[in-house]
């Protein structure tokens, strides 16, 4: 499946949930936030999710700002 | 009694507001925000970069600031709002600056988006405050739409030019029941203590100390311009006049007045 993470596509060769995925790309859990085709999932849910082909997913933290 | 900032159902002691972005480093803007002890401090929301382990920046904010992410990156109400859905999903609670900018080249403000995005976020629990260019009527709609504060720019963001949009912010200073908050270009100490003495309410400030020589001891000029500008709105400004006014008594000179 070919998901899009951040804006880029990714090619998964395997069935991947939202928190095997945050696993994968090595993510603290606790600093980061997580929005699955638009809506943010907590969390306590993203064992639930299975992620599909063209899921838009957006991975986002805290940075420096005015 | 202590002169405390209201805003937001909270009681703030610091009427100045740091940003954290630009500085050199987290450990360095750490030791400006202990010592500038800031009544709020922002910050952004960004796709993480997946390619590197980030520090984590909140570690670095010291746990008596409140926390207020901005919106910066989105160009109209709906992007404003996604992104502070996403920070408050981020467990640092519901404050936010709204900041929606369509214009590249000075990053000014666009009132009407950030109008629309107050709406639905006010109405979604957020305590908000909108970055905006100093319009009393679009201010006035900004607190009706259930805006905590304004935040008028003093001059574009990141230009250290000071309060150019002087006469505006002033009328809302005096006009709006709100507190008026200055937001961008803000370049020396003497620009805030400026900002505080016209009656605003707090200052924000982050490019004039992030990239200074000494970002710690210009936190504190920032600090110490900030209470004495307040300190001097309080006690009540005397009025400029055009003659002068002699400060001295004008009798018994050392002189002979018969000739």
């Amino acid at each position: 499946m070919i998901l899009t993470l951040n804006g880029k596509q990714e090619s998964i060769d395997r069935p991947l949930s939202l928190d095997a995925l945050v696993a994968a790309k090595e993510l603290c859990p606790d600093k980061i936030v997580v929005e699955h085709n638009f809506s943010i999932v907590s969390k306590e849910d993203w064992p639930k999710i299975m992620l599909k082909d063209q899921d838009m997913i957006e991975i986002v933290s805290f940075v420096g700002g005015g | 009694m202590e002169d405390l900032l209201a805003l937001g159902g909270r009681s703030i002691k610091s009427r100045l507001l740091i940003g954290t972005g630009k500085f050199p480093s987290y450990p360095l803007m750490q030791k400006a925000l202990e010592v500038a002890q800031p009544g709020i401090v922002t910050v952004a929301l960004r796709r993480v970069d997946l390619g590197s382990q980030a520090d984590n920046i909140l570690e670095y904010v010291p746990k008596s600031c409140i926390l207020m992410s901005n919106t910066s990156g989105a160009r109209n109400a709906d992007e404003a709002v996604r992104i502070a859905r996403l920070a408050k999903a981020g467990g640092q609670g519901n404050w936010i600056k709204i900041e929606v900018i369509q214009d590249n080249k000075y990053l000014l403000p666009d009132n009407l988006e950030t109008l629309k995005a107050v709406e639905i976020l006010a109405k979604e629990g957020f305590i908000v405050l909108p970055y905006m260019s100093p319009d009393l009527s679009m201010a006035k709609r900004m607190v009706d739409a259930g805006a905590a504060a304004v935040m008028p720019l003093g001059s574009p963001i990141g230009s250290n030019r000071g309060v150019k949009t002087r006469e505006l912010v002033e009328i809302l200073a005096r006009e709006i029941k709100a507190p008026v908050i200055v937001d961008a270009g803000l370049g020396s100490p003497s620009d805030a203590c400026e900002c505080m003495e016209m009656g605003c309410a707090a200052v924000l400030v982050n490019t004039a100390i992030a990239i200074a020589r000494d970002p710690v001891t210009m936190a504190r000029a920032f600090k110490e311009a900030v209470s004495a500008g307040r300190a001097a709105y309080l006690a009540g400004l005397a009025s400029a006049g055009s003659g002068a006014s002699a400060s001295s008594p004008l009798t018994g000179f050392l002189r002979d007045e018969t000739r």
